[in-house]
């Protein structure tokens, strides 16, 4: 980087590997003073292992953190701290119990002759939040007062201790309009005191509201460093979901699918998704997009009956269906491929076979237990199939990666042989092979007749596999495209919420 | 559905230690595996290590099967109260043992249902859940007997908890033919899978249509139906309800019968037949205590430290080291650290 500026802090050749996984491959940072810098992407992308790496809760595997030209490499927080380096999290760190003033100064309040001046502590607590505009009783207890007000303390505390590099750790995410007005007031002050602040956040609008320059990472990659003055949000959105852009055109085989399997209609359910209606054929994958919190999740889920809708209703073949759980829901031939494997997908210590009939023997009922002559049959089968690599099906699947993992639970919805198969963020944390092989497999599903509906953060994927897209912001459904309307560009537009609207 | 063999090795820990402890109650009473038949009856510390450990396992099936889910019921020593005052109660009002029997079974069949329901429905966290009956319970089994030790004369019901089947005592029968149909029943249906499914992982088990809710409910109804049984001969034996002392305790000693078994508290997958070793182990520690002559003051804490060994022994660190020194030993099939996750089919 050529700046007029020295950096603050610059960070090089920032490398982190996690066993099977490498979270950070030669991350560039650099902060300017009296700037504050966005830090954006995905979930799982590597923004928190960045701040972990900068503050020395992580030990970097490889690179170097420069400090106003000095090299450091801060062995603790505490020792950042020291540094200048703080840290805020949305989570406020602080002790509630306390008031705000002993907060403020907890284990360095002012004494006087070794004792604890109170006095004193209030008084320079008090001036100390006044430059922030903050006018309150220092003396109340912390939990007194808004989340707002006790992020401001935090960020006050951070910075009175350190004092150059400030790292906000998505600090608006539990705040309303007004808040988070407060707390860019407090982040406008400490900029114009020369501070650099890291800004992390899911909020694009926050972002141009408050930053000056962004930087983006992509599965551990820096994808791009950008001054936000002269560029848009749609090119912020690019660089956060896209891979290869420039291959988005496709040929599109398959059509518009068969007769209708499924119409959905105003389901929603308040303060989780505003209602919302669609149609699923038969032989079609209908691709939720969207960024993180848009409602791709919750769609699936209350399709799948995961979660009870309070409004609207699907029905099956023009037939009402009453789906008070996923009982309900897989005795009408759906089936949910939920996001979180770990949590509600795999069942750890039960063996790969045992999780792979699971679902076909809940089905069934208890009386009668799939013969252990099939249960062979049907995981042997599907272990071919889809080539669910484990030394033995008496494995517990825990014991998997990630991408037969995946694999395996595909089988366990394949075997219940669905005809509407949801797909939440199938490809997430899997190896680049059964990526490939799951995204072959849709398409494989699609032709053989199979309606799917998949929600997925890679835009890219969507743009492979869908025959319809429906894009998701803000918990609403802002657009459907259709056929050769499906590029990546679109996608991104919609989500990025430009004044586009597609027919 | 594992290898033929896989069932001994699972159990290979408890056979290992109850054979252990059955030779210590050899050292300190040579006659111990002296086995006579008189009158009718087969008479012998052995028959009577099975005898007395009747209540603790069948305890042990229905503890085995909350376990398996991730719960635990500490009310079954309550329930036994409830259910042998039930029992008393219905003779002691002229009505058959086939009507007492009955009757305490639906005692405690509601009482397990209220257990089920307060987990399963209510979602009350199964320790406190079941707290509330163990407490309550013996105030409700003092109602029925009315606050005295309510005796009884009814050969039939008498026979449930003294007599024999084919000079083998009741108590044995009974809590072998339940182990084993209880054994049978979860695993030869689909039963067994389900419940180790909720116990490992409830969210992604109802994800994938596990009714969790209904299976949990029955876990804690086959519990409190063991519990009545249990009670009912305890009932039996002294011939009386006594609510203030009839399964005191034993609750504790159910959930440590299966913990001995290896099976984990944490829930998943499970094996009655080693919780029912796990109850005969603990009823062996008690006759040796008593056969070795010890003076009473010394028996709990003697149990404790024998209890507090085996456990010892189970640990997954230890069976770590024996892993590490078998592995060493060049042994080509080591068994694998944690005998708590070992499958019971």
């Amino acid at each position: 980087m050529t700046d007029p500026v020295r950096p603050v802090l610059h960070a090089r050749g920032i490398t982190k590997f996690f066993p099977g996984a490498i979270a950070l491959a030669d991350v560039e940072l650099a902060l300017h003073p009296g700037e504050v810098h966005a830090l954006l992407g995905e979930n799982g992308a590597g923004k928190s292992t960045l701040i972990k790496c900068l503050t020395g809760a992580y030990a970097c595997d490889g690179g170097v953190v420069e400090l106003d030209g000095q090299l450091v490499d801060p062995g603790s927080t505490q020792e950042s701290q020291k540094l200048g380096i703080g840290t805020v999290y949305q989570e406020v760190n602080l002790l509630p119990n306390l008031t705000v003033a002993e907060n403020l100064f907890l284990g360095r309040q002012p004494t006087r002759w070794g004792m604890i001046s109170r006095r004193r502590m209030a008084a320079e607590a008090a001036e100390v939040l006044a430059g922030y505009g903050l006018d309150i009783d220092v003396r109340e207890p912390l939990s007194h007062y808004s989340v707002a007000v006790q992020q401001v303390v935090a960020i006050a505390r951070a910075v009175e201790m350190s004092g150059r590099v400030l790292i906000l750790d998505e600090p608006t995410a539990s705040l309303d309009q007004g808040e988070v007005e407060l707390v860019f007031d407090v982040i406008r002050r400490l900029k114009a005191r020369g501070l650099a602040i890291v800004f992390i956040t899911h909020f694009l609008d926050q972002v141009f509201a408050i930053c000056d320059r962004a930087t983006v990472l992509r599965n551990g990659h820096v994808v791009g460093t950008r001054a936000l003055a002269d560029c848009a949000p749609r090119d912020i959105v690019h660089l956060m979901l896209g891979r290869q852009l420039e291959s988005e055109v496709r040929e599109r085989h398959g059509g518009q699918g068969g007769e209708v399997l499924a119409e959905i209609d105003g389901l929603g359910r308040r303060g989780m998704i505003e209602p919302f209606s669609m149609r699923i054929r038969q032989g079609e994958v209908i691709g939720l997009a969207g960024l993180l919190g848009a409602g791709r999740t919750e769609t699936a889920n209350l399709i799948f009956g995961a979660v009870q809708a309070d409004q609207g209703g699907v029905r099956l073949r023009g037939r009402a269906l009453s789906l008070k759980g996923p009982r309900d829901a897989i005795a009408a031939r759906f089936a949910l491929c939920p996001e979180d494997r770990k949590t509600d997908g795999i069942i750890g210590d039960l063996s790969v076979r045992d999780n792979i009939i699971l679902a076909l023997q809940a089905r069934q009922g208890w009386a009668r237990p799939i013969p252990r002559a099939k249960v062979e049959e049907i995981a042997q089968g599907y272990v071919r199939a889809l080539d669910i690599r484990a030394a033995s099906l008496d494995m517990p699947i825990r014991l998997l990666s990630g991408g037969n993992q995946q694999k395996a639970l595909l089988a366990r919805w394949l075997a219940t042989e669905p005809e509407l198969l949801i797909l939440d963020e199938p490809t997430r944390g899997i190896d680049v092979g059964a990526h490939a092989e799951i995204i072959q497999l849709i398409e494989r599903l699609r032709e053989e007749g199979m309606s799917l509906i998949v929600a997925s953060s890679e835009i890219e994927e969507l743009v492979a596999y869908s025959t319809r897209v429906i894009v998701l912001r803000d918990r609403v459904q802002v657009a459907e495209l259709e056929g050769g309307e499906i590029t990546a560009g679109n996608i991104v537009r919609a989500i990025a919420d430009e004044d586009r609207e597609v027919a | 559905m594992a290898a033929p063999h896989a069932p001994l090795r699972r159990l290979a820990p408890q056979i290992i230690i109850l054979a252990a402890v059955l030779a210590l109650n050899l050292a300190v009473f040579p006659d111990f595996f002296r086995i006579e038949f008189q009158n009718g009856r087969l008479f012998g510390n052995l028959i009577d290590v099975l005898n007395r450990g009747a209540p603790t396992a069948l305890l042990a099936i229905g503890m085995t099967l909350v376990i398996a889910t991730r719960g635990i019921d500490l009310s079954v020593g309550a329930v036994m109260a409830i259910a042998g005052a039930v029992a008393a109660k219905i003779v002691v009002d002229g009505h058959g043992w086939g009507t007492a029997l009955l009757g305490a079974l639906a005692a405690g069949g509601a009482c397990g249902l209220w257990n089920g329901v307060l987990v399963a429905w209510l979602r009350i966290q199964p320790i406190v859940a079941t707290l509330v009956l163990m407490v309550a319970g013996r105030g409700v089994a003092q109602l029925v007997t009315e606050g005295t030790i309510l005796t009884f004369l009814n050969e039939g019901l008498i026979h449930l908890g003294a007599g024999t089947i084919l000079g083998m005592p009741t108590p044995v029968v009974i809590w072998i033919a339940l182990g084993a149909g209880v054994t049978w029943a979860v695993r030869r249906t689909a039963l067994g899978l389900l419940i180790e499914a909720i116990g490992i992982n409830e969210s992604a088990s109802r994800l994938a249509g596990i009714n969790a809710k209904v299976l949990l409910t029955c876990v804690y109804l086959v519990s409190g139906l063991c519990a009545a049984l249990a009670g009912v001969i305890v009932a039996a034996d002294i011939k009386g309800a006594d609510a203030n002392n009839a399964g005191l305790w034993l609750e504790l000693d159910a959930i440590l019968a299966v913990v001995i078994g290896g099976n984990s508290l944490l829930g998943g997958r499970f094996s009655i037949t080693a919780s029912l070793l796990g109850a005969l182990i603990i009823q062996s520690v008690n006759s040796a205590i008593l056969l070795s002559g010890m003076p009473p003051e010394f028996n709990l804490v003697i149990k404790a430290l024998i209890i507090l060994v085996i456990l010892v022994i189970q640990s997954p660190r230890i069976g770590h080291w024996l892993y590490i020194l078998r592995a060493s030993g060049g042994d080509p099939a080591p068994r694998r650290k944690t005998p708590v996750k070992e499958t019971a089919r």
